[in-house]
């Protein structure tokens, strides 16, 4: 059994320690919204935040998170209001969608070491982020939106 | 076009002939369309006849309703794979009816014979749902203002709707009011329907304007569900073992007593499928899924398997080769007299040969469906692109009728074609029906790729005569690939004048809209592929590599007669004979592919002079098929590094007239999209056979365009109000010729194989012509 924190509950499971932590959450834990991609950490769809960093859930075994805060998609905010979210839905980014939980949480932490991201931060910082309908250059918008109107939420 | 019988693929047509109702039922006020009588366009489509309308005249096929608190459902038939589809469908639909948008909410459907043909792909959607839709719509609101005039004492030619309402001077009535208060009867024929006049586009409230997609916030915290979240009381999982060939391969053993140590393992089964989708497949179950990947990983299956098993992708290309060498066999899909005179007489010549690899679809969520019988229904939660194709295969599998299969709609994490093909909805029926409980298949990637219907392998050989001055008189293209159609869809399949078959999703295209004199187009299937793979239909189908070798020649055509490529285009294009276009909806015809070339020539700076080693290359298509013409038009703005080879996109422009534009920031997206996909297929994606399998089956070797190498990319639409075509391909096929058209100007490279690597390029470079 392995113990954590998912989205500010504590959380005990009982799938063995080299589970990878994706399915314990959608699985088990019923949270589908972080995606099965690749498998390999090569698509960036499992995207959650371990201890506030983003990890690639298909290859994390839920036992090396064992006490851990773990976020997903349904944890970023309580109604679906990031800034992210809110500038995703104003940008009209996704398409299929099925990325996009991993998109966004990739950028969540992104925006937490760059507040004021250069292209080249974000080229570098969302390059393991696969968008296969190439929703790419409303991602890069929306992730300059959300960071301007946090600058302007943090500065007031 | 002189040859070609068309199934028709547009059901707009069929529900036109149907009946219009409007009556009470239930709750809120239901429209729907009654039957003329028996389609057979239909029953071949759907395979059985409707259970529902045995002994009746009135057909519940529901398109809308209204409820008595005046909000309108809308059913959509189509998938949601990211185009909004079920946003810009009912859109369509409340223009003409005059709901109050916020009102308005979406079902997107699951499968059920009185739906008829449920596709979505082609770019056929909004094509063919607006003028059922619009008409279904504008009925709806017709009815509401005579009732709505009598409830409030007035003519109905004094009244107006808007915005949900009826209103007569300074008196309104609601949509709900006048279902709860009045007594709704209205019965259409279908010369009433067809006679229903549609809004003049000045009048039109909803369409060609921007509003919030429907799908989109669901998309965003995580709540939308896609198959692969699917979920039901007490399943189990499965992952298949793939066998070595797609065809003829057949279990000689399964040793799992490696899996029996698997905590979770259950046991393999080699599925019997009496349908022959998934010949040889043992499907291992397990109580959750990560224990079903590994007990797979465990479990050893012996195999025997045909000649398939050898195949590589230097063979398939050969074997393209013989078959075009060959003047027999094939098809001619255009075959106008005179062409070998032609070519004969000719002053000046070319002849090229351009190929294309094969292409893996990668939609990001592998293939997966959830299967289990309920109340003597077999249920299958899945994604799908065309229901009524796999529905049959099903019921064959399965050995029940189809009114006793549903398939349940669910969001699709990516479709691209890969999901036109049901395929993986066989062996996920099969594995519950084998068990007797539900079953949840999941592919991993590795599955997913090696269970792909990939983009076929192509070999195109193209030839243009010119008279004195740089004429063209004759023009000849031949291609030979693997036809998609052909396994998946045969009854889709058309024929040329002779009854030679051909499958016109990997032709069309090279029946373009330039004039060229005497033309000839033969297409040829590759038999070989046809054996070893099951070639697929991926965005764009033929006409990603088509319009690959077409545009490419005609720029190689341009230079070799010393004629800037979009002049030489635009003379070509001067919309004579056959090329003048028809209503609806090719109205304009040639003339409308010039002004979408002559306009993104000038967006992006045509004929200015360019840095070293920068060059702009042109490329246009009429997209998916001449019935359906998206005019679309592309310069890339490329930099060629001459010693790597690397070629840096530094931006594309597009002009595309897809007619009326129903959604324009949903539309800007599918365009967005479609050149992206285009330069990732052009520089970063492809494939090889190697022993009758993809040889890349996950993203270590496989590889897409990433955000950095996005470039900028400019797109402008024609305003018009023509009828509105199809935006979720056409702009796919340009962005590859266009890029190596561009290399041409930048270096002087000519690449004539897709996809463009680097080391191509300097082989380019170093051996010019």
């Amino acid at each position: 059994m392995t113990t954590f924190n998912l989205n500010g509950r504590t959380v005990s499971v009982h799938s063995p320690d080299d589970v990878p932590l994706l399915w314990v959450i959608r699985d088990e834990l019923g949270l589908t919204g972080t995606k099965f991609g690749c498998g390999i950490g090569y698509c960036g769809a499992c995207t959650v935040h371990v201890e506030g960093r983003a990890t690639r859930s298909c290859i994390t075994s839920v036992g090396s998170i064992a006490g851990a805060d773990v976020t997903t998609i349904e944890g970023l905010h309580p109604e679906g209001k990031h800034p992210l979210q809110l500038a995703w839905i104003e940008l009209q980014v996704p398409q299929c969608g099925y990325c996009q939980s991993g998109q966004i949480m990739q950028a969540a932490t992104l925006l937490k070491d760059y507040p004021d991201p250069t292209d080249q931060d974000i080229n570098a910082v969302m390059a393991g982020s696969l968008c296969r309908c190439m929703t790419y250059i409303r991602i890069r918008k929306a992730i300059k939106l959300a960071a301007s109107r946090m600058r302007e939420g943090s500065a007031t | 076009m002189n040859s070609s019988s068309a199934p028709d693929k547009s059901r707009a047509h069929l529900l036109s002939r149907r009946s219009f109702l409007i009556t009470m039922a239930g709750a809120g006020v239901v429209l729907g369309y009654a039957r003329s009588g028996v389609d057979a366009l239909e029953s071949m489509a759907s395979g059985a006849p409707e259970a529902s309308s045995a002994g009746e005249l009135f057909e519940p096929t529901i398109w809308y309703g209204i409820s008595p608190a005046g909000d309108v459902t809308v059913n959509v038939i189509r998938a949601e794979m990211g185009q909004h589809i079920g946003t810009a469908c009912a859109r369509i639909l409340a223009d003409e009816l005059e709901a109050d948008w916020g009102k308005v909410r979406v079902v997107t459907v699951d499968s059920d014979p009185k739906w008829g043909e449920m596709v979505t792909g082609g770019s056929w959607s909004v094509w063919q749902t607006f003028p059922v839709f619009s008409r279904a719509g504008a009925a709806g609101r017709m009815a509401l203002i005579e009732e709505g005039a009598r409830l409030l004492g007035a003519s109905p030619q004094s009244c107006t709707a808007r915005l949900g309402a009826v209103h007569a001077g300074g008196r309104s009535i609601s949509y709900g009011d006048i279902i709860v208060r009045g007594n709704l009867r209205r019965t259409y024929t279908p010369e009433q329907l067809k006679e229903i006049p549609l809004k003049a586009p000045r009048d039109r409230r909803l369409i060609g304007r921007d509003t919030l997609a429907l799908d989109i916030a669901s998309k965003t915290d995580g709540k939308g569900l896609y198959g692969i979240d699917a979920a039901v009381d007490g399943m189990i999982y499965g992952r298949p073992k793939i066998p070595p060939t797609r065809y003829d391969s057949k279990v000689i053993s399964i040793d799992d007593s490696a899996a029996k140590n698997q905590p979770g393992y259950i046991r393999s089964i080699a599925l019997d499928d009496p349908s022959g989708t998934v010949p040889g497949w043992v499907m291992v179950y397990a109580h959750n899924f990560p224990a079903a990947i590994r007990a797979a990983d465990l479990v050893k299956v012996k195999w025997s398997s045909g000649e398939a098993a050898h195949v590589s992708e230097r063979d398939l290309q050969q074997r393209a080769e013989q078959l075009i060498a060959d003047p027999k066999g094939g098809s001619l899909v255009v075959d106008d007299p005179g062409v070998d005179a032609a070519l004969a007489s000719a002053k000046q010549k070319i002849e090229r040969t351009y190929t294309a690899g094969t292409v893996m679809h990668y939609a990001l969520e592998p293939v997966n469906a959830l299967a289990f019988e309920k109340d003597g229904i077999f249920e299958i939660h899945t994604g799908n692109q065309w229901q009524t194709l796999i529905l049959p295969v099903l019921a064959k599998a399965l050995g029940r009728s189809q009114d006793k299969i549903v398939m349940r709609s669910y969001l699709l994490g990516g479709g691209f074609g890969r999901r036109l093909d049901g395929d993986y909805a066989v062996p996920a029926a099969l594995a519950a029906k084998a068990v007797g409980k539900p079953v949840k298949m999941i592919c991993t990637r590795e599955d997913d790729m090696r269970f792909d219907c990939p983009r076929s392998p192509s070999v195109q050989v193209l030839r243009m005569g010119f008279a004195d001055g740089g004429q063209v008189i004759a023009m000849d293209h031949q291609a030979a690939a693997g036809w998609p159609t052909a396994t998946m869809a045969p009854a889709f399949l058309m024929k040329d004048a002779h009854g030679a078959p051909f499958d016109p999703f990997a032709i069309h295209g090279a029946d373009h809209w330039y004039t060229v004199g005497a033309q000839r187009v033969r297409a040829i299937q590759n038999d070989l592929a046809q054996r070893t793979f099951r070639p697929g239909w991926l965005r764009s189908v033929g006409g990603g590599w088509l319009y690959w070798a077409l545009e490419s020649f005609m720029d190689e055509a341009a230079h070799a007669i010393g004629i800037d490529p979009v002049a030489f285009r635009l003379r070509l294009l001067d919309g004579a004979g056959r090329n003048a276009g028809s209503a609806p909806n090719s109205v304009g015809g040639a003339k409308r592919q010039a002004a979408v070339i002559a306009r993104v020539a000038q967006k992006a700076g045509w004929g200015t002079v360019m840095p070293a080693d920068v060059g702009l290359g042109i490329a246009s298509s009429f997209g998916q098929e001449r019935d359906m013409p998206t005019w679309c038009a592309c310069v890339a703005r490329v930099r060629v590094d001459r010693t790597s080879g690397q070629v840096t996109v530094e931006k594309l422009t597009l002009v595309v007239d897809a007619g009326t534009i129903i959604h324009p920031d949903g539309a800007a997206a599918q365009v967005e999209g479609c050149a992206l996909w285009g330069l990732s297929m052009a520089l970063y994606e492809g494939s090889e056979f190697v022993m009758g399998q993809p040889k890349d089956l996950n993203l270590n070797t496989y590889t897409l365009l990433r955000m950095g190498n996005v470039p900028d990319v400019e797109i402008e639409f024609i305003p018009s109000t023509e009828a509105p075509v199809g935006l979720g391909e056409p702009a796919t096929a340009v962005i590859a010729p266009a890029i190596a058209n561009a290399i041409f100007a930048a270096s002087g490279a000519r690449l004539r194989h897709l996809p463009i690597r680097p080391e191509d390029v300097r082989q380019a470079l170093a051996h010019p012509g």
